[in-house]
């Protein structure tokens, strides 16, 4: 039997179909009331209760100016950095491996530099934290000076975030002629040259999109980093956890709409460098 | 006689599993030829290219350019410049900066490569585009770029692997031109791979024909459609009619054959021919006639027309033999006389000199 259509109803006309627009607006109601309730609040007047007061900035400065707050921001960041610079490195450097070379056992060796995106987080972190504590790292790391202190952080979200700079830049790499860098030899450049002025410019977008994810991804950690922080350090989600513990106040909203803020506009330029080039070859 | 300037000494190319590319090659290219290479896919003319270009390294063999043997020298160092069937030009380059960069990887100073890159791109007649970038550009175009990018570089030889086979069939006719235009105005040795007869015969001044990674005849482009020594050759290049035939005798150069549908026929050969040989003719060398033709000493036969496929200029008749093979005829449309032409299943009488045959023994 043929479905049953109202007449002028294509198969791709979602905007006319009853259902759909229900099922579209509970996902975006589910999604994004709670954050845009986060936002709202963070210029809320009273500090606490989930009663509106009237509008105010006031929250802002008020976070900024909340020493333990502000120093989990910028371990946070810190974290992300370094994070994010040796993690694009490894993951590229893995990229290239992966995709020029031929060896042994290279589909074990894939899945296994894969293997950090599908372990859950908590496995990983505990993992890592029984690794620094037997080792010895733990206590090793956080009687150094900052930031050093956050050592253990940063290897642990390096082991989870390299993986996927891994993979933005392999899937770029699918799409080069490798004639390019044949081309690049026969005029004369060495493999070093070759390597500079021929792939990494090719592989670039893949490669500040992978960085951009492993920022935001290292950025807004929770489980793993609360696994391998010192007993000194905080970082900015674990010390929102600690703070929502005892009541939310809003200037917790005003910092969450930051990170908020920060996270997006990474993902947004990611996604703007990861989309396919109108490069005719 | 000069000296070669490329001089391929019993090459070889294996590779892991056992499949030969090139087997035990061996050629001299001569100071500002246009040589090509050619044969059907596979058949190993790419790999011997790319083996005098240092991108990939003969298994057994020695390559020697200018006098110089190859085999250490990596392709940035050798005297060889190559313009890939991709092209290969680099994406994220303008066109100026892709055909500077062979000269600044090589550390050639600032004003010179301005210059070098301005004539060059005056050279393939890109100048009015040397700032754009390769994706805003025709491939055409960006074949002209890999030239100029290949030709400043002032290599002692040019290697092009398959250059037209991308472009449209009306941008591959001026290609050809220019590539013989520019190579004469250059004055470098062209290597040319092809698998494109018309596009050998054209422009080379010498053509390699390659079968299963061996060059079966080397020659000029007139000598390997004339004189083609074997089957393969005679049969790739250019089309041709090819009948079997038992031998009666041969004493010195007189031969005299048996020839499946044709009869007895007295021709000529340089070679012990054996028992068994295929004579060929090409199509334009054969006549069509209405009536029986008078002259003495004709191969001749009566046949049935087959097929006519009109070009204008010239017709392609098959006409069927009484043993039912059939034969290619070339007919030159010379008269404005629409009737002229034949028509399918008349009978007609298909001619040729002795001389025009060919007898091949392989």
């Amino acid at each position: 039997m043929a479905t049953q259509m109202k007449p002028g109803v294509g198969p791709l006309e979602y905007g006319r179909r009853r259902w759909l627009q229900a099922l579209f607006a509970v996902t975006l109601i589910v999604l994004y009331v709670p954050i845009f309730v986060l936002i709202a609040f963070s210029f809320n007047q009273q500090n606490r209760g989930g009663v509106w007061k009237g509008f105010t900035l006031e929250n802002y400065p008020k976070a900024w100016q909340n020493q333990s707050i502000y120093d989990a921001m910028v371990n946070s960041l810190t974290i992300a950095l370094v994070t994010t610079l040796i993690a694009t490195v490894i993951g590229t450097m893995v990229a290239v491996m992966m995709w020029r070379f031929r060896f042994p056992l290279k589909p074990a060796y894939e899945a296994a530099m894969g293997l950090p995106i599908v372990i859950p987080e908590i496995c990983m972190g505990v993992a890592l934290l029984l690794f620094f504590n037997s080792t010895g790292l733990m206590g090793f790391f956080s009687a150094m000076v900052w930031p050093f202190n956050l050592s253990t952080i940063i290897i642990a979200h390096i082991a989870f975030c390299f993986p996927f700079v891994a993979i933005v830049v392999r899937s770029r790499l699918v799409g080069f002629n490798k004639q390019l860098e044949e081309a690049s030899r026969d005029l004369g450049a060495n493999e070093w040259q070759t390597f500079w002025q021929v792939l990494v410019p090719y592989m670039k977008p893949g490669i500040i999109a992978g960085a951009l994810l492993a920022f935001t991804l290292s950025l807004d950690d929770f489980v793993i980093t609360f696994f391998t922080a010192g007993p000194e350090t905080v970082t900015f989600p674990v010390k929102i956890y600690s703070m929502v513990k005892t009541g939310v106040k809003y200037e917790v909203n005003a910092a969450s709409t930051i990170l908020i803020l920060i996270t997006i506009l990474a993902t947004v330029l990611a996604m703007k460098l990861q989309a396919p080039e109108k490069s005719g070859h | 006689m000069a000296d070669p300037i490329v001089s391929v000494r019993n090459v070889s190319r294996r590779y892991p599993g056992g499949v030969t590319a090139v087997d035990n090659v061996s050629v001299d290219i001569m100071p500002n030829e246009f040589f090509a290479l050619l044969g059907p896919s596979g058949c190993g003319k790419t790999t011997l290219l790319r083996m005098i270009s240092g991108l990939d390294t003969p298994s057994e063999g020695h390559i020697f350019i200018g006098g110089e043997d190859m085999a250490l020298t990596p392709p940035n160092k050798r005297p060889t410049n190559m313009v890939f069937q991709s092209y290969a030009v680099f994406p994220h380059m303008t066109v100026a900066q892709n055909v500077a960069y062979g000269l600044k990887v090589t550390g050639v100073p600032a004003d010179e490569i301005k210059r070098r890159v301005g004539e060059g791109l005056e050279q393939v007649k890109l100048s009015h585009l040397a700032d754009r970038k390769p994706d805003q550009m025709s491939g055409g175009q960006r074949q002209r770029v890999a030239l100029a990018r290949a030709l400043v570089k002032r290599p002692k030889v040019l290697l092009l692997d398959e250059p037209l086979s991308a472009l449209d069939a009306k941008l591959r006719d001026d290609m050809r031109l220019e590539l013989t235009r520019l190579q004469q105005e250059v004055g470098i040795t062209f290597i040319i791979v092809t698998h494109d007869q018309d596009e050998a015969l054209s422009m080379a001044t010498r053509i390699a024909v390659m079968e299963k990674g061996a060059i079966r005849q080397l020659a000029t482009p007139e000598e390997l459609y004339e004189h083609p020594t074997s089957r393969f050759v005679a049969d790739f290049i250019g089309k041709v009619n090819l009948f079997e035939a038992d031998v009666v005798s041969q004493k010195g150069k007189a031969l005299v054959c048996n020839a499946k549908g044709l009869g007895k026929m007295n021709l000529s050969s340089d070679r012990e021919c054996g028992k068994q040989v295929t004579i060929a003719v090409r199509p334009e060398k054969l006549k069509l006639s209405k009536t029986s033709p008078k002259v003495d000493g004709l191969i001749k036969a009566e046949a049935r027309v087959r097929d006519v496929a009109y070009y204008g200029d010239w017709s392609e008749v098959v006409v069927e033999l009484a043993n039912g093979q059939t034969v290619s005829v070339n007919v030159q449309n010379e008269k404005r006389d629409v009737n002229a032409s034949v028509t399918r299943g008349e009978k007609t009488y298909v001619s040729w000199s002795p001389t025009d045959s060919l007898v091949l023994t392989e």
